[in-house]
């Protein structure tokens, strides 16, 4: 098992943070109760629990009892559309994004099947949405808009509070996951049009397997795990003591440190990304770069594939990730970029860094050492050299007339 | 993260035989030049092959591959193993044989060995000026997935040369179905269809086939040992010594142990540097396919 590594793959997941394993750990030992029991031992747990709950809607702005733990993002997308559609049982029509994380695309062609219209708003080349098209696509008949805070993919931010007042206008539920943007963007759900929001303790220092949906109060909430009372009937199943204590440390620090980490993260984000445009070329940054995550760059690098660059850089011990088809599991490249209408030379050539709390300068100066030797190997063994390859653009016009 | 051999990452890392070839007024050979695959796709490769015109054998082999880790160690083995051989010769490397070299490749990426075979496939093919457009769309060949432009009879092939039983093998090897998923069916409806065609050569054949690669390994009757001596030495005979022979080379039957099989190369091959791929390619490969695919042969 590989442990030493430069990690800039935290869209993914991170590390969990050494105060949040040290919060956790008495409950997976000593404190390893169930809250809902009536003895002591299990039930001063609670204390616990609501404490953590306190801490994860102080990151969110919200108020304690709109958190309702979950195990994952994916769970908290699946419950906020699930709930969305039962509480207003008249209305058929869903809008969602074309780039939006699997856990809600899937979920949506799935309704697609059981009498449900979804549509699918497009992107720009920048990755940005047309509000007009939004405004188009709305209907009385709409039940929920669900849209993602920020890519996890380009790191590009939606406008989150005019989508939303527009959703308010046609009495529609709006949903947005967060999953990316909680503890890299600073929250009031308080003030803001959005109904109910996903997150995810992994991608902020948390382990696996815990998650919070926030839902604000009156929205007419449906569980989706039903079997017990606990999370006031919202969510059945005992809960995740250790994941929940840990969920609310990681919520804590990153609402302390906010401010200064986004600013570093930025800074050595931008110093990655301004070096290697410079140093190599025919490559680009996929994305609004005005509106994007403090920590995420994606950069298309021309006439070469993705997972080839992947696997070099694993060499120097540097994670990060890519959508080309290769590394997608499909044969398509990433669903994103494609929305996003990039051309066929950069789109199976993009890298995606994903920066942290954790990241150091120099770590950032080695990627920034390695990268142009790996680009111009790779580019040696390519076929490819320029946009005008003749046989591959006649081949692929023929492949997708 | 993909499970690649020790075999694959190094060709990836240390690739052999990749650029150009250039023949600056050199006498008596020609470059054959073999493209698959395109841009969209996510994967390409050019071929390029050094044959020296009197004898039709590869004298140097180079490539020119975009695309994921395994289609570049895929092209840099094809290079390494078609050098030396005749054209004859390399027609006959299966894109199996190039995924063995390399020690095996993940089922979802055995689709760059099957880019190697047929830029090898279509470089032969432009240098004997065979044009490659009406070999693939030879009787059946429509289009059966569009997404990434894959005919009825490349599905085939890659059914009958790697005894595909399910249309998501078919995707691992030639992408076919894995775009829009649409041709599914369609990919079942050929496999049921090639499944019943070998059965029928089962029944009506009672010799080997020579032109038609045997479909129907898992099927058979174990061969008895007398069976099975006069099985090597039939298709030696018939189908691997007159490769050999117009080579300058041959072949004598030595002994056959179980599934090994020995063999005493004569005349050019006993000399020849590519007496290995000869071994290799030429004669196991043929006997795996038409004896038994446990058969290893070994010079004496």
């Amino acid at each position: 098992m590989e442990k030493n590594c430069i990690y800039l793959d935290n869209n993914a997941t991170t590390k969990v943070d050494p105060q949040v394993l040290e919060a956790m750990l008495p409950f997976l030992t000593d404190y390893y109760g169930n809250p809902s029991s009536m003895h002591s031992f299990g039930g001063q747990l609670a204390k616990n629990v609501r404490i953590a709950r306190e801490q994860v809607a102080a990151i969110l702005g919200a108020e304690a009892s709109e958190i309702i733990f979950t195990s994952c993002g994916s769970e908290g997308d699946n419950a906020a559309i699930r709930a969305a559609l039962l509480a207003q049982p008249e209305k058929r029509h869903i809008i969602t994004t074309q780039v939006e994380h699997p856990a809600v695309l899937s979920v949506c062609k799935q309704l697609e099947t059981q009498g449900y219209q979804v549509t699918y708003l497009s992107v720009d080349g920048r990755g940005q949405l047309d509000l007009n098209e939004l405004e188009a696509s709305l209907t009385g008949n709409t039940a929920l808009v669900t849209v993602m805070y920020a890519n996890n993919e380009t790191g590009v931010i939606f406008p989150i509070e005019e989508i939303g007042a527009r959703v308010k206008e046609y009495g529609a539920l709006f949903h947005v996951d967060a999953v990316q943007a909680v503890g890299k963007i600073p929250l009031n759900l308080q003030t803001s049009t959005i109904d109910m929001l996903t997150m995810s303790g992994h991608k902020i220092h948390a382990p696996k397997g815990i998650g919070a949906l926030y839902v604000r109060r009156g929205v007419r909430f449906r569980p989706f795990l039903i079997g017990g009372h606990q999370e006031r009937g919202r969510r059945a199943g005992t809960e995740n003591v250790p994941g929940i204590v840990a969920l609310g440390k990681a919520a804590e620090l990153e609402l302390l440190h906010l401010d200064e980490t986004t600013t570093r993260e930025r800074k050595l984000r931008d110093r990655l990304e301004t070096a290697l445009l410079k140093q190599i070329p025919d490559c680009e940054v996929n994305g609004d770069t005005t509106q994007r995550l403090p920590n995420t760059t994606n950069i298309g690098f021309k006439y070469i594939e993705g997972e080839a660059i992947l696997l070099s850089l694993n060499k120097y011990g540097i994670c990060a990730s890519s959508g080309s088809a290769c590394t997608s599991g499909s044969l398509e490249p990433s669903h994103v970029l494609r929305a996003m209408g990039l051309p066929y030379t950069t789109l199976h050539g993009s890298i995606r860094f994903s920066l942290c709390r954790y990241t150091t300068e120099a770590e950032i100066e080695q990627v920034i050492a390695v990268m142009p030797e790996i680009i111009t190997r790779l580019r040696a063994l390519s076929p490819f050299k320029n946009d005008d390859a003749g046989w591959l653009q006649q081949q692929s016009q023929l492949t997708h007339h | 993260m993909w499970d690649y051999t020790e075999k694959v990452l190094d060709l990836f890392y240390n690739p052999k035989n990749q650029g150009e070839i250039t023949i600056a007024g050199e006498a008596g050979v020609k470059v054959a030049t073999g493209e698959v695959g395109s841009i969209a796709c996510g994967d390409a490769l050019r071929l390029h092959l050094k044959v020296e015109v009197a004898t039709d054998k590869i004298l140097d082999a180079r490539f020119q591959t975009f695309g994921c880790t395994s289609a570049i160690a895929s092209s840099s083995a094809l290079t390494e193993m078609v050098k030396g051989l005749t054209l004859d010769q390399a027609l006959l490397v299966t894109n199996q044989d190039i995924a063995n070299y390399l020690g095996g490749l993940p089922e979802a990426k055995m689709h760059c060995s099957v880019m190697g075979q047929e830029a090898l496939e279509a470089a032969i093919y432009n240098y004997r000026g065979i044009p490659l457009a009406s070999h693939d769309e030879d009787d059946e060949g429509a289009l059966i997935c569009t997404c990434f432009s894959i005919s009825d009879s490349k599905i085939r092939r890659v059914i009958a040369e790697n005894h595909l039983t399910t249309a998501e093998q078919v995707t691992n090897y030639v992408k076919a179905g894995g775009g829009c998923g649409s041709c599914l069916a369609k990919i079942d409806d050929i496999i049921n269809e090639v499944k019943q065609e070998n059965a029928k050569t089962t029944l009506h054949s009672n010799s080997v086939p020579n032109t038609q690669k045997s479909l129907n390994l898992g099927q058979k009757k174990p061969l008895t040992n007398v069976q099975k001596i006069a099985l090597i030495q039939k298709v030696l005979d018939e189908e691997v010594r007159p490769v050999l022979i117009a080579d300058g080379g041959d072949v004598e039957l030595y002994d056959v142990e179980g599934d090994k099989v020995k063999v005493v190369l004569q005349g050019a091959c006993s000399a020849c540097s590519s007496s290995t791929a000869t071994l290799k390619i030429a004669i196991e490969a043929r006997l795996r396919d038409r004896v038994s695919p446990e058969i290893i042969v070994e010079p004496v």
